[in-house]
């Protein structure tokens, strides 16, 4: 599913000078394989996932996804293969706050191919467990139900892909268990790959695969 | 769900500075609305009144002020013509040419409206507005010639008199003296509204208004010569000769003249020939010397370009001058009250363009706290130029509803004032009647919201996604 080949990214600083935050030589994930990323605050993680999602441009090397190169992608296809392919769950929602809970998974869908379809926005909101909760707005709902809004949309439009940074970070002890198995069962049951950013090893450890960003990532060793 | 829906959330999220952005369009729109509205309605109620006669025959002097006060009952009326004039365009060598010539007396009042002296054929042979519109009667009939004291009402008269059929009135003099004549005119005929002036006037049979003119000269006549014999008395008594006789007479004659039309004409009109013979024979009559009038509205035979200079030229001769009233408003309107038009139009497109730039402050001034919206739905898979799209589309939305208020308003507003405009003027604004210009208003207000809208536009297309995304929290 990604198949990552020499992705390097650095940032001009001030003094001219590069600062490489990302050199990757290779790193892949298969379809319906479920990957954490693990790794310390500032190595890069948030970086990796935008470059994955098209959100960020990598300074050189390869991201295929789906077979699809989105580095060599103009800016346009790669807003439309994003919306069409991947789904992304942030740490902090980011929920559009003027918009209901259903608007919100609507909302994922209408950059996609197809129209949004409100009845499986809503059907995604009773998989998450929100079906009594369509009209509520962000501001009327608790962080756990948030980020499970957060979730539906993310699956609004059938992605291929998943990338979750740190799920579970803003939400309370409680309920983190709920998303990350609301996120794993789901990619599961919907044969999605999945890349989950965590640095809580009560998170990492419930997954097969854990990949530590400082090994796969030469640009810490660097420096 | 439609970008147009992605828009009007982001514009209730922030619903009182979107409101209060709205409303100052609103008042520009309101503003351009009246305007096109008053003159549309105004200029089509002249148009309308200027119909379905071709000339107006009054004395010599301003043209613009015979048509005015005859035919739109604004303003002094001119000075009277003999009834020679009449007479001639009635049975004279000139009738032939002429379809219909209907006398016009004005110079008296009844409760601020208008009294106009006329014949049955005002309201039975002429028509209005330029689709030759019969006057029709809500209650009652025209005056008949052969009764002279009827009397028939406009439908604004009626109502602010409240005068039925079968009630009397009398008029006043509307000199300075507000004398109220003698005799009463027995209301026979209310109009219906036409939205023309002639709703606000009272009009009675020609030879009443001559009879109760007449009478009041009598009246004042046989003052005089009460006076003059009393002072006659007093000089006798005391041994002082009659010099002054010829000097009281001639002063009465001025006085009963001011008194019966408002004053004399400048010049005299020649006359036109011996009384017909019809006239002559009807001793009820008042003999044609005591009868003097206003305007005569003339319907021609040949309607033609060609034949209206000829008659007029003819009518130069006799000392009167034939105006066309459909020229006279039309250069009223496309010269002063046109000028005037644009001048408010512009200054009320001015406050639109200001209300416009008030929607740029709004959005750019959002800009800032909308970063992360932009940049989650650029994460969401939104292009640039579709998030461009949503802050030009909120840009088009608040002017359109900002629009959309203002036409109520500007058709409230002109709803509320059209009483005060009927009551000046007697023209009757439809506030409800949309007029073309209006039509302008969509695609102007589209056009505008897309200019002011652009500069905030290219803010969001210029958002850093990964940048604001990692900046909020």
């Amino acid at each position: 599913m990604l198949q990552i080949r020499d992705l390097t990214k650095s940032f001009p600083q001030p003094d001219g000078t590069p600062l490489h935050i990302l050199d990757i030589p290779e790193f892949s994930v298969g379809v319906a394989e479920q990957c954490v990323l693990v790794g310390r605050s500032g190595c890069g993680k948030t970086t990796l996932l935008h470059i994955i999602a098209g959100i960020g441009r990598p300074t050189s090397g390869k991201v295929k996804i789906d077979g699809w190169d989105i580095a060599l992608m103009e800016e346009s296809e790669v807003d439309q293969f994003r919306a069409e392919r991947i789904g992304y769950v942030y740490q902090t929602f980011n929920l559009l706050p003027g918009f209901t809970a259903i608007e919100n998974v609507m909302l994922g869908m209408t950059f996609g191919r197809d129209r949004a379809d409100k009845k499986r926005a809503a059907n995604l909101l009773e998989r998450v467990g929100l079906s009594h909760r369509l009209t509520h707005r962000p501001t009327q709902l608790s962080v756990g139900e948030q980020q499970r809004v957060a979730v539906a949309r993310a699956l609004a439009n059938r992605p291929k892909l998943i990338l979750a940074d740190e799920p579970t970070a803003n939400v309370d002890v409680g309920h983190q268990q709920q998303i990350v198995d609301l996120i794993r069962d789901t990619c599961h049951e919907e044969k999605i790959s999945l890349i989950m950013v965590t640095h809580a090893p009560d998170v990492a450890k419930q997954f097969e695969r854990i990949e530590y960003l400082e090994q796969i990532n030469h640009a810490g060793r660097a420096q | 769900m439609s970008l147009w829906k992605i828009a009007l959330r982001s514009i209730q999220q922030r619903v009182l500075a979107s409101a209060l952005t709205a409303f100052s369009m609103s008042l520009g729109v309101a503003l351009v609305v009246a305007v096109l509205v008053i003159y549309g309605v105004v200029d089509q109620s002249f148009r309308r009144s200027a119909q379905g006669f071709h000339l107006v025959v009054g004395a010599p002097g301003s043209r613009l002020e015979l048509v005015l006060s005859t035919v739109f009952h604004i303003g002094k009326a001119p000075a009277p013509m003999s009834y020679d004039v009449y007479d001639e365009l009635k049975r004279g060598r000139l009738g032939n040419s002429v379809k219909f010539a209907v006398p016009i007396c004005m110079g008296d009042m009844y409760q601020g409206c208008r009294v106009v002296g006329t014949t049955s054929e005002l309201f039975g042979d002429l028509t209005y507005s330029d689709d030759n519109r019969a006057y029709e009667f809500s209650a009652g009939r025209n005056i008949q010639d052969g009764e002279y004291f009827e009397a028939v009402l406009g439908s604004i008269a009626a109502q602010k008199s409240g005068k039925k059929i079968g009630d009397t009135l009398r008029t006043t003099h509307s000199g300075t003296s507000g004398m109220e004549r003698q005799e009463a005119f027995t209301v026979v005929g209310i109009l219906k509204p036409t939205g023309t002036p002639v709703d606000k006037g009272v009009f009675v049979n020609v030879e009443g208004f001559w009879r109760s003119h007449a009478s009041a000269l009598d009246a004042a006549a046989a003052e005089a010569a009460r006076a003059r014999a009393a002072k006659e008395e007093a000089d006798r008594v005391m041994g002082v000769t009659q010099e002054s006789e010829s000097t009281t007479t001639t002063e009465l004659s001025d006085k009963d003249l001011m008194i019966g039309l408002e004053a004399t004409p400048t010049e005299e009109t020649p006359t036109a020939g011996a009384a017909s013979a019809a006239e002559a024979n009807d001793a009820d009559l008042l003999p044609r010397e005591r009868k003097r009038i206003t305007a005569i509205f003339l319907l021609l035979q040949d309607g033609t370009e060609s034949s209206i200079p000829l008659l007029q030229r003819e009518l130069q001769t006799m000392g009167v001058q034939a105006v066309s009233p459909v020229e006279e408003v039309s250069q009223l309107f496309t010269g002063l009250i046109g000028n005037l038009q644009v001048i408010l139009l512009i200054l009320a497109v001015l406050v639109v363009v200001v209300a416009g730039i008030g929607i740029l402050v709004s959005i750019y001034n959002s800009m800032n706290e909308r970063r992360r919206e932009i940049a989650i739905m650029r994460a969401l898979g939104a292009q640039r130029k579709t998030v461009m799209l949503i802050i030009l589309l909120e840009s088009i939305l608040l002017a359109l509803g900002g629009g959309a208020l203002g036409l109520v308003a500007g058709h409230g507003l002109t709803w509320a004032i059209s009483p005060i405009i009927a009551e000046q003027t007697g023209v009757m604004v439809d506030a409800f009647m949309f007029q073309q210009g209006e039509l302008y208003l969509i695609p102007g207000l589209v056009l505008l919201a897309s200019i002011v809208g652009l500069l905030p536009a290219a803010v969001a297309y210029k958002t850093d996604v990964a940048q604001s995304l990692i900046a909020s929290p």
